[in-house]
């Protein structure tokens, strides 16, 4: 799996590692983010490409698994 | 704000009778009447570098602190540097820094006069500002009154492009376009305060378009409606929203201003989040009453200076987006 760790990283770097990765076609792409800002703008994005997303607590930070 | 509530009952009007805004309803800048026609604002606002090249930062981040004057219809006098400046960074560097915010404060017709600066790994520079302004023309957040046209001065999307730009995500003309917003002085503010009497005025900043407004909504005892269509976005800001680019700002004042906040089903996420995105030394947001409209327009037309109606002021409270 496609792994995208945008932990300790601020907005939109999360976002456009996200993109980046989703760009490359290749799916599911789990990403790791530590902030619940950067997990609701992962999260938009994703859904508004018309995308899955799936969204685990893990401990204090978030995983999110992105499928088509 | 928060931190702020303790200190809110300890320089009260009743005490201080010539403190015309303080800390009790807190707004663009302090307002201290001197005599019968000297009230004094003070303001500072300082910041991490927004752009990469010293001298134009400093003069954005000069525009963005005197902005707070102008926001109360006052003129700039005085201003003080405040910097931080780590001890590697070459002095031309912080020179041109210094120098950038020096011609801005000289273009406002105001002087630099001293200042303090210390270590600090991260940057960060801006300015103390003093100005004046006649006590019976002060504007503030609680003048707006229902049947007044809101007027803004300068488009949405400064936040946004130049966080875009921090990660290479942005197109230069995109970002050119944006500095140049920054760079320009809101000095109609004290103009129209002083020669049409206007009573309403705030710049959008750091809590945004909509977060400002609820702020002049909340201290006028009024409803804001804003039409979505109608407010002016800089190039590029809307593409950057639709790949959702935004600044953890935006979030965090939807997060926060969304409670008082009404939108039309009919506006997109995306446009209603770069209404909720932090904006740097943005345009001045004005409720001009009816009757005043019309000769408001006009001097802004003489004047050159760029407007865009784009709401109205109603009954009621909080925020209406159309």
């Amino acid at each position: 799996m496609k792994v995208v760790d945008a932990r300790g990283l601020s907005c939109p770097q999360p976002v456009i590692l996200t993109r980046n990765a989703m760009q490359t076609g290749e799916f599911p792409i789990e990403v790791l983010v530590d902030t619940v800002t950067s997990r609701e703008n992962v999260r938009r994005m994703a859904e508004k490409s018309g995308l899955q997303v799936r969204v685990e607590t893990v401990g204090d930070e978030f995983k999110l698994i992105i499928t088509k | 704000m928060q931190v702020l509530r303790p200190l809110q009952g300890m320089f009260t009007r009743a005490d201080y009778p010539n403190l015309l805004v303080g800390l009790e309803v807190s707004d663009d800048a302090a307002v201290y009447q001197i005599n019968d026609d000297v009230a004094i604002v003070q303001t500072i606002d300082f910041f991490t570098p927004i752009v990469d090249d010293p001298y134009t930062y400093g003069a954005i981040a000069a525009a963005n602190a005197m902005s707070d004057v102008y926001a109360m219809g006052g003129e700039v006098v005085l201003a003080l540097n405040i910097a931080c400046f780590p001890a590697n960074l070459p002095p031309a560097v912080i020179t041109e820094i210094l120098r950038g915010g020096a011609e801005k404060v000289r273009e406002a017709g105001g002087v630099v006069a001293g200042g303090h600066t210390v270590d600090d790994p991260e940057p960060k520079y801006g300015l103390s500002v003093m100005g004046i302004v006649h006590p019976q023309h002060v504007a503030t957040k609680a003048g707006a009154r229902p049947g007044d046209v809101l007027l803004l001065t300068k488009p949405i999307g400064t936040g946004l492009i130049t966080t875009a730009a921090k990660s290479d995500v942005a197109d230069a003309t995109h970002l050119q376009a944006a500095i140049d917003s920054m760079l320009q002085l809101n000095r109609i503010g004290a103009r129209l305060a002083s020669q049409f009497d206007l009573k309403a005025m705030t710049d959008i900043t750091g809590f945004s378009l909509l977060g400002h407004a609820q702020e002049m909504a909340e201290h006028s005892g009024v409803c804001l409606r804003i039409h979505a269509e109608q407010v002016p976005l800089l190039p590029g800001a809307r593409d950057y929203a639709e790949n959702w680019l935004f600044p953890g700002g935006s979030r965090r004042n939807a997060d926060h201003f969304g409670q008082w906040v009404k939108a039309s089903p009919r506006i997109s996420e995306e446009l209603l989040m770069l209404f909720y995105t932090p904006e740097t030394s943005g345009g001045l947001l004005i409720a001009v009453p009816q009757g005043k409209l019309a000769e408001v327009e006009a001097f802004l037309r003489k004047k050159g200076q760029r407007y865009w109606i784009v709401g109205e002021v109603e009954a009621g409270t909080g925020i209406e987006v159309d």
